[in-house]
Parts: structure tokens; C-alpha cells; sequence
């Protein structure tokens, strides 16, 4: 029964993954980004339902509120900051985008059943969606203009090695899942303030322009 | 003998039921805006008024601005033919018939901007590329939704492939599907049936330059139309097979009305998309049904 509300949340995520791939508004992005974060972090509750510790509440806690709270609130600030357009201009159209995004969960889904996976693992959604989120990480990144919109795709990388992760709950130290939630919300800080030192040496946050010297 | 019967009396059926829809989709709109807007029959006021006119014919219009619309009407009828009533089952089903019923809604379209585009106007020659433009992703979506309630039952037959449901991808299904009606119907997010300005009708357009019964046929195919697709929805997501006949009769009809009520629902809140975002709706509609087949053919290994 848990397996099966997991691959639900898991194909929750997958959908957002598309969603995030479609959308033209920088917010909307954001939100979808936010929302799999989300629920990604509810995801070692369904996992660890037995055994429940306060280290596991605390972590889950710590991910809904940094990656639900801490980091789009750090993002749309630095929109604001540097008063960015809300339109996404993409290297690669929607469409595209889109349809290279569904290939990739189609070929995640058909690929992780070739996969030598543990029995336990081989009817659950995480190894797929976990490629499926990295793919489309990897196009957000390559194919939208706007530095936040890169940063979006960044983090979404982030939540499909997170889901990857899960796989390997019972030997991983919650330190280091802590850890690394830690260094995303420094990094995505330190790009905040990066986004709006870039629009004030350039007047643009497109990173065609970012190849040009200057003194 | 019976069979004849039987022919006539669903032949009946589609050609008297069929005008309801719209009345029901006016009247739905009408309320949510506050009016109290046509009487529900008003199309079949409007097709006995059309039927009685004369036809204008353009001189530089050749016999097939008439033969269209008929050819389309008789092609969507055949179609409505194919398609099964929940426990009724359909007059005539054979192996592949779900392929004829794609390729008859697509001879319906090809005759319709054929006609169009007959009396050399430059309205009606636009107006039938924005159509096919958008039939070609609409008709991808409907493939891939045919495909996943194929792979999920084993059959290529109508009757057989709507009646389970989907299965784990109804809601998937369901999604897609709906947005292909939108589409395929022109209705509010892809076209305006109620607008008549020049530049942004699409299926309204096409049929500008005809006039009485060619009109009516053209009207009367698009409810057919209508009422086709919602019954595709319906029997797809519901597992109309499964239940005593009664009950499924019931389910289809209140499938059809739910449709029908949220098609004006969807007409009253929302604007219709501007054009180049239009590609972007159809692919995700199609998106839609191809995970839909993913997880039928997923499920079904397991």
C-alpha cells in the first residue's frame, strides 16, 4: 500500500517536471519547482512509515521548509531584486522542450526496467523518476536564457539525485541528507545575490551576454 | 428485417439527439453569465429554418462546395454508426472499425476545408489551414489515446476497447481526451463558435460562404461530432461493460450531460488561448494520453 501511494507521489513529480518544462512564467516555474521539492521530501515519511524516528521528522521538516519555503522565497526576492521580466525566453521553444521532456520519462520508465535493480525497488517509480528528473533538469538548464530559470533547472537536477538517493535510505546517515540540503540553500543564496550583481554589471540577466568581457 | 430496424432507430437517435448538445452548452453559458439565453432546442429551430432556404451559390464555385458539406455529414454519421451506445452495443462492428472511424472524422475534415476553400475566398482558405494546422496534433492525441485503450483491453475493436474502463490511466485519459473534444469541436480555449471576427474564427470561418441546407448539413455534422466524442470520453473512462444494462444506460447519459455541462463551464471561465499558445495545449493534451499508454502498457506487463 505504501509502495503504491510512493509511485502516485512519484508520478505527482513527474507530472511537475513536465509542467515545468511548459510553463512561459518565471513564478509558475518556481512553483512547480517548489511543489516537487515538497513532495520528494515527504517522501522518507512513506518509506520509513515503521520506523519512525525525530532525526527522520526533523529532516523531512527541514526539507518542506527549505526547499518549500527558504528557497522560492530566495528566488522570487532576487526577481524582484533585479526586476526580471516574468516571461522565461527559451533557447529550445515550449513545444520542444516539452516533447524532449516526455521522451526522456518515457525512455526513464523503459530503461530503468533493464536496469539490475534489488527486488524490492524493481515495481517502484523511483529509479525512473529520479532519471526522468535529472533529464529534465539537464534541458532547463541548457535551454532557457534567464539565470533563475537555469537555477530552477538546478535545483530540479537536485531533486531527482535526492530521489535517486532514497534508494539507499537505510545507509545513508541523515547527516549527509541534511547536509546537502544545507549547501542547496547556501548555493541558491549565493546565487541570489550573484542574479542581481549580474543585472546590475550587464542590465540583463541573459547569459548569451555573459560571454563578452568587460572591464 | 431487424437489422434494418435497428439502423434506423439509432440512425434516429443521432440525428435527433445530437442538436441538444449545443442548446444544453448555450443554455449552461447563458446561466453563468446570468441571462437566460436561447431555449435548448434552438439549433433544431435553426436547421428546419436553413433546410427551408435556398442555397447562394458562387459562380466560381464548383459542384463539390456542395458535395463537401454531404460528403462530411455522411462520413460523420457513418462514424456515429461505428461508434457503440454503452449496452446497446453498435450495428456493426468488426476488427480495426476504430481505424475507420479515425479516418472517417478525417475525410469529414478534408471535405469541410475542401469546401471551404472552393469559392477562392481568402478568409475560408485561412480559416481551413488553421483547422488542419490544429487537426494534426489533435489527431496525434486521439491515435495515442486509441492506442492505450487498445494495448489495455488487447483489441482493436470499438466495442470491445470502451467497454472496461481505462484502468489506471482513466484520469489520464480522461484529461487528454477531454482537451482533444475541445479541439476537434472548436471550442473555447482552441476556437470561439461565437465569435465573427474575421481574423481569429477558424471553424466558423470555413463555413462562411454556405447557406441553407449545405449550412444545416455542416451544423448538424458538427453536433454529431460533438456527441461522438463525448461518448468516446464517457465509455472509455467508464466501465460501462461491467454494469446490468439499465445502469450503464444511465451512467452514459449522465456521463454525456457531465461532459456537456463542463464543456460550458470551460467555455464561461476561461479565454481562448492566443494562437501560438495553442500547439503547446494540443501537445499536452497528447502528452496526456501517451502516458496514458505508458501505464496501460506498463500495467499490463506486470
Amino acid at each position: 500500500m505504501s509502495g503504491e501511494a510512493l509511485n502516485l507521489l512519484i508520478g505527482l513529480a513527474m507530472g511537475l517536471n513536465l509542467l515545468a518544462l511548459g510553463t512561459s512564467r518565471l513564478p509558475s516555474l518556481i512553483r512547480a519547482m517548489s511543489a516537487q521539492g515538497m513532495l520528494l521530501g515527504l517522501m522518507p515519511l512513506l518509506l520509513e512509515a515503521e520506523n519512525l524516528d525525530w532525526r527522520i521528522l526533523l529532516v523531512v521538516l527541514a526539507t518542506l521548509v527549505g526547499k518549500g519555503l527558504v528557497i522560492p522565497g530566495l528566488l522570487r526576492r532576487a526577481m524582484r531584486a533585479a526586476n526580471i521580466e516574468r516571461e522565461i525566453q527559451p533557447f529550445l521553444g515550449y513545444v520542444p522542450s516539452l516533447l524532449l521532456g516526455a521522451c526522456g520519462t518515457i525512455a526513464a520508465v523503459a530503461l530503468a526496467r533493464a536496469l539490475p535493480l534489488l527486488p524490492e525497488h524493481a515495481r517502484s517509480l523511483l529509479v525512473p523518476g529520479a532519471i526522468a528528473s535529472v533529464l529534465t533538469g539537464f534541458i532547463l538548464m541548457i535551454g532557457r536564457v534567464k539565470a533563475i530559470s537555469q537555477v530552477c533547472g538546478y535545483l530540479i537536477l537536485e531533486n531527482g539525485i535526492y530521489l535517486f538517493g532514497l534508494l539507499l535510505i537505510h545507509s545513508t546517515p541523515w547527516l549527509v541528507e541534511s547536509g546537502i540540503l544545507l549547501d542547496v540553500t547556501v548555493g541558491v543564496f549565493i546565487i541570489g545575490i550573484i542574479v542581481d550583481r549580474i543585472q546590475r554589471a550587464f542590465d540583463s540577466l541573459d547569459t548569451r551576454k555573459l560571454t563578452t568581457l568587460r572591464e | 428485417m431487424n437489422l434494418i430496424l435497428d439502423l434506423v432507430l439509432r440512425l434516429a437517435v443521432w440525428m435527433l439527439l445530437a442538436p441538444l448538445l449545443p442548446g444544453i452548452i448555450n443554455k449552461v453559458k447563458a446561466r453563468v453569465a446570468g441571462r437566460r439565453g436561447p431555449p435548448v432546442l434552438q439549433l433544431y429551430y435553426d436547421l428546419a429554418k436553413l433546410w427551408r432556404k435556398g442555397v447562394v451559390l458562387s459562380t466560381l464555385a464548383s459542384p463539390g462546395f456542395v458535395a463537401g458539406p454531404a460528403v462530411a455529414w455522411v462520413a460523420l454519421t457513418g462514424a456515429a454508426m461505428l461508434m457503440p451506445l454503452g449496452p446497446a452495443g453498435s450495428i456493426l462492428s468488426f476488427r480495426g472499425d476504430v481505424l475507420l472511424l479515425i479516418y472517417l472524422l478525417a475525410l469529414a475534415r478534408f471535405c469541410t476545408a475542401w469546401a471551404a476553400m472552393e469559392t477562392g475566398s481568402a478568409f475560408e482558405g485561412m480559416g481551413a489551414a488553421r483547422e488542419v494546422s490544429y487537426a494534426v496534433l489533435a489527431e496525434a492525441a486521439i491515435i495515442a489515446a486509441v492506442l492505450s485503450l487498445s494495448v489495455q483491453t488487447g483489441s482493436v475493436s470499438l466495442v470491445t476497447m470502451l467497454s472496461p474502463s481505462a484502468g489506471a490511466g482513466a484520469v489520464l485519459l480522461a484529461a487528454g481526451l477531454f482537451t482533444v473534444l475541445l479541439a476537434e469541436n472548436c471550442r473555447v480555449p482552441f476556437d470561439d463558435p461565437n465569435t465573427h471576427l474575421e481574423l481569429t474564427m477558424i471553424h466558423e470561418v470555413m463555413v462562411l460562404d454556405h447557406s441553407g441546407p449545405p449550412l444545416a448539413a455542416i451544423l448538424h455534422g458538427a453536433s454529431v461530432k460533438l456527441l461522438l466524442f463525448a461518448l468516446l470520453l464517457v465509455q472509455a473512462v467508464l466501465p460501462t461493460g461491467k454494469s446490468s444494462p439499465l445502469v450503464a444506460a444511465g451512467a452514459l447519459v449522465a456521463g454525456v450531460l457531465v461532459v456537456t455541462v463542463s464543456v460550458g463551464l470551460v467555455e464561461s471561465f476561461l479565454a481562448r488561448l492566443a494562437f501560438r499558445r495553442v500547439p503547446l495545449l494540443l501537445t499536452t493534451a497528447f502528452l496526456f494520453c501517451l502516458f496514458a499508454l505508458l501505464v496501460a502498457w506498463k500495467g499490463g506487463a506486470e
